[in-house]
């Protein structure tokens, strides 16, 4: 009996390490290659010879990426679309969901409602374009907005996002916010000082949320900043795909390096802010919320 | 509920007759000053309402607008005038598609069949591996060697779908007369996988490899992440049933059977749940990027289906906002579907 158990346990232990470990490196293995490949020379990237080392090592595709000014105006339109677009989300989803988690609130249901219809049934594309279209209209006739700005300020609400704000709300021990009343706190008071601080890591992981989808965000973008100069980073990839991998255009390509390491360097450039960020926000993606601080 | 004349009428002994009871009069009264009694609630606690105010301008603005827009599908429409300025021209865009018979509706139809496909098999697939992955991380007992393994599968996941894409599209891609073709084409064509002709026209151009490439880049990308929330369910099953299990003799697979099963069950419900609920919602934007009309056979899905005809040059509004009519009308059955069908077997259900 006990060697029966010994043995399915070995036998499954052997399973589990080979299948991850062949998965590990299947995850890691097309960043190695993408970094290769984006500093090996033309010969090695065209012919296909590189494996895993980069070989005729060049740092030209990369010199002519961070000379590129388009490059930094893309990167520099994400910053900005990430940034406010973030907090705007942020400063709605808090605020809201913060109303949402009070008993009291009138009519929560029909609130509650509102929101969760939207992740039952989306609109779809093409109303929503027609419907961004409209506003944009709209906004351009009051003439206080660009096209940015209604990228900010229109996109990227996530019921979803709201009702996890919402639930965090929810646990703080009602206690805690009678303590604050009667010590005179207004409502304001009593979100700022009590509720965002109790609930700390849900409103990171939140926030962490709506940055990756803003800076992530393509479609849209694509659709509603017609001026290049307005592109974010991942438009602009996208078009010097495009554009790079056309042979009709590629056909004079007459640089020391392969066309497809720019793409390469792109590829590595957008990735490695997020690897550098990453070690800080890892934490509020595994971790639940903290609920603590009264003893009945 | 029945109703009956003694809830609110009383025998006036005076007068020989009936009367409204006092507590009817003062149900009534409370009925008369509801609307008084909500103004002076809200305006008691209308900083409360203030806060909502934001958030219910941004969704009625750029959730339920929209909404309005998609009735076009029962409109006619050119292209320029407003939605309310439209006659109602009832079902002719559903007709055309469903049973236009021409070029248009095969399109649709296409484009239906291929949604289901692509969404079915991204549950078939996407959905079990996590929960693999998962049980697989709870066999390293070392929690440096997991944290390495762990970090090592979110990776994919901190890319964006563009990146993604276009790190796939250069792997598989396509030979000429002076370049090779993507690493990965050359690693298929070298163990025999595919033919070398096949492989240097470029993978993302044959409709036999869409699907393929579809899945295996999906759960490339988020398997390891998706595993997360299963591997914290295994964990914080007790020891003690493991050696609970051991001591009634239970071998490995017998112990994830009738423990580690059961302990995640509620979790495995709640993720499929979610899972169904967005099935018809597959990542358009993905498909977008890696499909090109040389794969539209198994690649166009009624979003990039709408997409085309209804922002680029197709068939215009009304077509386009008739097919993603029927795609959510669909996606919120299999939703509310779904949720009933779990909160009826297993207690746990989402809404």
């Amino acid at each position: 009996m006990k060697r029966k158990l010994e043995i399915s346990e070995l036998v499954f232990k052997i399973i589990s390490y080979t299948l991850l470990t062949v998965f590990a490196l299947s995850c890691l293995y097309p960043f190695v290659y993408a970094v290769s490949a984006s500093i090996s020379g033309r010969q090695a990237v065209e012919y296909g010879s590189i494996v895993l080392f980069p070989k005729e090592v060049q740092f030209d595709a990369f010199a002519r990426m961070f000379g590129d000014n388009m490059f930094w105006n893309a990167y520099s339109n994400t910053l900005f679309l990430t940034l406010y677009g973030t907090l705007w989300s942020m400063l709605t989803a808090i605020l809201g969901a913060y109303a949402l988690s009070k008993k009291r609130l009138l009519f929560r249901k029909f609130f509650n409602f509102f929101l969760v219809f939207t992740m039952w049934f989306p609109a779809g594309i093409v109303p929503q374009y027609l419907n961004y279209l409209a506003t944009k209209d709209v906004f351009n006739a009051v003439g206080i907005m660009d096209d940015k700005w209604l990228v900010v300020i229109a996109m990227g609400m996530a019921a979803m996002n709201i009702i996890l704000l919402r639930n965090a709300f929810e646990g703080v021990p009602s206690e805690i916010e009678e303590a604050a009343i009667v010590d005179g706190a207004s409502e304001f008071q009593v979100l700022s000082q009590v509720y965002i601080p109790m609930s700390k890591s849900t409103i990171a992981t939140v926030a962490l949320f709506f940055a990756i989808s803003r800076w992530n965000g393509y479609f849209w973008a694509r659709q509603m900043l017609s001026n290049s100069n307005e592109h974010p980073l991942q438009v602009f990839i996208r078009l010097r795909l495009e554009q790079y991998t056309d042979p009709e255009t590629m056909a004079g390509w007459n640089e020391a390096f392969a066309s497809d390491s720019v793409i390469y360097a792109l590829i590595v450039c957008s990735i490695v802010p997020i690897l550098i960020i990453y070690p800080f926000i890892q934490k509020y993606f595994a971790k639940g919320v903290n609920v603590g601080g009264v003893k009945e | 509920m029945k109703v009956r004349a003694a809830d609110f009428l009383e025998y006036d002994k005076e007068h020989g007759s009936y009367r409204i009871s006092p507590e009817q009069a003062v149900r009534d009264d409370v009925e008369k000053h509801y609307w008084r009694r909500v103004g002076l609630t809200i305006a008691k606690d209308w900083r409360l309402y203030v806060m909502l105010i934001p958030m219910l301008l941004v969704f009625l603005f750029w959730r339920y607008f929209p909404m309005y827009e998609l009735l076009g599908c029962f409109k006619v429409s050119d292209n320029v005038v407003p939605v309310s300025q439209q006659l109602f021209s009832g079902f002719s865009y559903f007709k055309r598609l469903l049973i236009g018979g021409d070029g248009l509706s095969i399109e649709f139809w296409r484009a239906l069949r291929n949604t289901f496909i692509l969404s079915f098999y991204g549950l078939c697939f996407g959905f079990p591996i996590p929960i693999i992955l998962a049980l697989f991380f709870n066999e390293i007992r070392s929690n440096a060697a997991r944290s390495v393994y762990q970090v090592l599968t979110y990776l994919p996941k901190f890319m964006s779908t563009v990146v993604m894409t276009s790190l796939v599209t250069m792997l598989v891609k396509q030979g000429s007369l002076t370049t090779g073709m993507g690493i990965v084409s050359q690693f298929l064509s070298n163990i025999g996988f595919v033919s070398p002709e096949v492989a240097n026209a470029g993978l993302l151009n044959i409709p036999s490899f869409f699907r393929s490439i579809y899945q295996i880049s999906g759960i490339w990308e988020s398997a390891g992440y998706d595993s997360i929330v299963f591997f914290a369910a295994i964990i914080a099953i007790s020891p003690t049933s493991y050696e609970a299990a051991q001591i009634d003799g239970a071998d490995k697979w017998a112990q994830m059977r009738y423990v580690v099963l059961p302990s995640i069950l509620s979790t495995i419900v709640i993720m499929l749940i979610t899972r169904i609920g967005s099935l018809l919602n597959i990542g358009y934007e993905k498909v977008l990027l890696l499909y090109n009309p040389n794969t539209y056979v198994t690649a166009d899905v009624v979003s990039t289906f709408a997409n085309r005809n209804g922002i680029g040059i197709g068939a215009g509004v009304g077509i386009a906002a008739a097919a993603e009519m029927m795609n959510n009308v669909i996606g919120m059955l299999l939703v509310i579907g779904a949720n009933t069908i779990a909160r009826k077997a297993s207690d746990t259900s989402l809404y």
